[in-house]
């Protein structure tokens, strides 16, 4: 038992830090997934994912497999798409999903145009699903300042953002925050997502954001609590992941991703707050 | 003391005027009633008051202090009902002039919100979440945080459709209070027999001003016959209006 669950971090650091990441990841990431689902925006992660591709390629095929190259562009890719998605999205007909749907398209488009000028399969694997076994200290200081700076500013833009999600008109009538902190909050969802690119690929990165996040839909009754247990879940699946990972000898980003995806099944069935058997099987009623 | 001044005021969507060069005042501590049949304008009119829309052309003047201190209840308010939020936390969003982006509720925040959710007979609702309410029970909530508000002039878009007589009559006892504690009230109504015994003051609005002032003046048989009249399409091949300085 103990060889299996905890000798693996005692006894290797790559484990450890992989461990740490995974932690870092959710922190940050499973909270901006709890609004990202609760905005009706749970897609939108997934294209965002897409849309950073070109700028860590062009990264990468300026630079290699070199960190802030690849960050950079990453980031400044992401931000790019998102600004105008959201731009386009506030001042013109155009809803933000379908100006989304545009703006990922092309820059995914690009992406793979870049990625394929220059690279092995080794590379190009890397790039698609991560390393999370080979974080080194650069990046897990990267991982761990991206979810502290996504944990102030969403402490800073909680009520906003609530409001901005449950009844955006009367945000709209008291205060003119509204604009602003849906931009900053794209802005978060970028950085986390370049986080998740570097442990989980641009295929996966997603995965820690938005699996946990609608998981816990299931259990809690209010976006703090729902944050709170987003957060658990995503720590859960990563040590379950990598636990999974090392006695399979399976791969690990998608292990961990797998495990968040079995927390959000067992969720989907037990869910007290509206999974299928409490709504399909309900306990007897009360009186009043 | 006049709240609101609306001078020659044009309000619209793509150029075609809902509201049609309506002059007018709404006195400091008034109780107007907007009425006027489907498509006259008068969610537009309400929209224009509170700032949403911008005119056409023409001027809502009011100071600034008020225009900061509107508290606007739409017809359809947007919101998302399945959003997991409670019923205290939502009321509690009225509080927002006060504490701002993240100013934190005091004591006697708490107590207002309290008193507010007690007085529209919601006490024992704080910890229930938005979406297990009824409709009667929403527009109750609503009506909590236009109290916590506190707002100097107060805009009721059709604010008792589809809610029961107890509901309707407990809200508009509120408005009433409002009323006697100088706060300016303009509220979208159909119900004639509920606009001549609350409303002093009414507006007949069929695009321009068919009548404004007192009630009985104002809701006469010639003046309701004259605003159904009004064609309720736009022309698209409208010339531009003449009047349109």
């Amino acid at each position: 038992m103990y060889d299996a669950l905890i000798g693996p971090f005692v006894e290797f650091e790559f484990m450890r830090r992989a461990l740490v990441g995974a932690i870092a990841l959710s922190l940050g990431g499973a909270p901006v997934g709890v609004f990202l689902m609760l905005r009706r925006m749970s897609l939108m992660g997934d294209a965002m994912a897409h849309a950073i591709l070109p700028g860590a390629a062009a990264g990468y095929l300026l630079f290699g497999l070199a960190l802030v190259p690849m960050t950079v562009g990453g980031i400044a890719a992401g931000f790019a798409v998102a600004l105008t998605a959201g731009l386009v999205a506030r001042f013109t007909m155009l809803k933000e999903d379908a100006s989304l749907a545009a703006f990922y398209l092309i820059s995914l488009a690009l992406g793979v145009i870049i990625v394929s000028m220059r690279g092995s399969n080794v590379d190009l694997f890397r790039v698609l699903f991560g390393s999370v076994l080979a974080l080194d200290d650069p990046t897990l200081i990267l991982l761990a300042a991206i979810s502290t700076v996504t944990l102030v500013a969403l402490a800073l833009l909680w009520r906003p953002l609530v409001l901005d999600s449950v009844d955006p008109g009367f945000l709209r009538s008291v205060s003119r925050s509204g604009a602003p902190s849906h931009l900053v909050f794209l802005g978060l969802v970028v950085l986390n997502l370049v986080a998740g690119f570097h442990a989980l690929g641009t295929l996966l990165a997603v995965g820690l954001m938005m699996l946990p996040a609608i998981a816990a839909r299931f259990w809690g009754r209010d976006v703090t609590t729902l944050a709170a247990i987003a957060v658990g879940f995503g720590i859960a699946s990563g040590y379950a992941g990598l636990v999974l990972s090392y006695n399979m000898e399976t791969p690990s980003g998608p292990s961990i991703v797998l495990m968040a995806g079995v927390i959000y099944l067992v969720s989907l069935v037990f869910g007290p707050r509206g999974g299928l058997l409490p709504t399909y099987w309900p306990a007897r009623h009360r009186e009043a | 003391m006049s709240a609101v001044t609306i001078r020659d005021l044009t309000l619209g969507y793509d150029r075609h005027p809902a509201v049609h060069h309506l002059d007018g005042r709404i006195e400091a501590g008034a109780m107007l009633a907007v009425v006027g049949p489907n498509g006259a304008g008068k969610s537009t009119l309400l929209k224009g008051l509170a700032g949403a829309i911008s005119p056409l052309s023409g001027a809502v003047e009011m100071t600034r202090s008020d225009r900061h201190a509107i508290a606007y209840l739409p017809q359809a308010a947007e919101i998302d009902r399945t959003f997991p939020i409670t019923v205290f936390e939502l009321v509690a969003m009225g509080m927002w002039r006060r504490t701002g982006l993240f100013g934190g509720l005091s004591r006697a925040d708490r107590q207002a919100i309290e008193q507010a959710l007690a007085a529209v007979g919601l006490t024992g609702f704080e910890t229930r979440t938005i979406g297990t309410l009824s409709g009667g029970q929403l527009q109750r909530m609503l009506f909590a945080r236009l109290l916590v508000q506190d707002a100097r002039l107060i805009l009721l878009d059709e604010p008792f459709t589809a809610i029961d007589a107890k509901t309707c009559a407990d809200l508009l006892d509120l408005v009433r209070r409002w009323n006697a504690e100088k706060r300016t009230v303009v509220a979208v109504l159909h119900d004639m027999e509920t606009v001549r015994q609350a409303f002093p003051q009414s507006l007949l609005l069929a695009r321009r001003a068919i009548a404004w002032g007192p009630t009985d003046e104002v809701l006469t048989p010639e003046n309701l016959l004259a605003a159904r009249r009004m064609t309720e399409a736009f022309d698209d091949h409208a010339g531009i209006c003449a009047e349109a300085a």
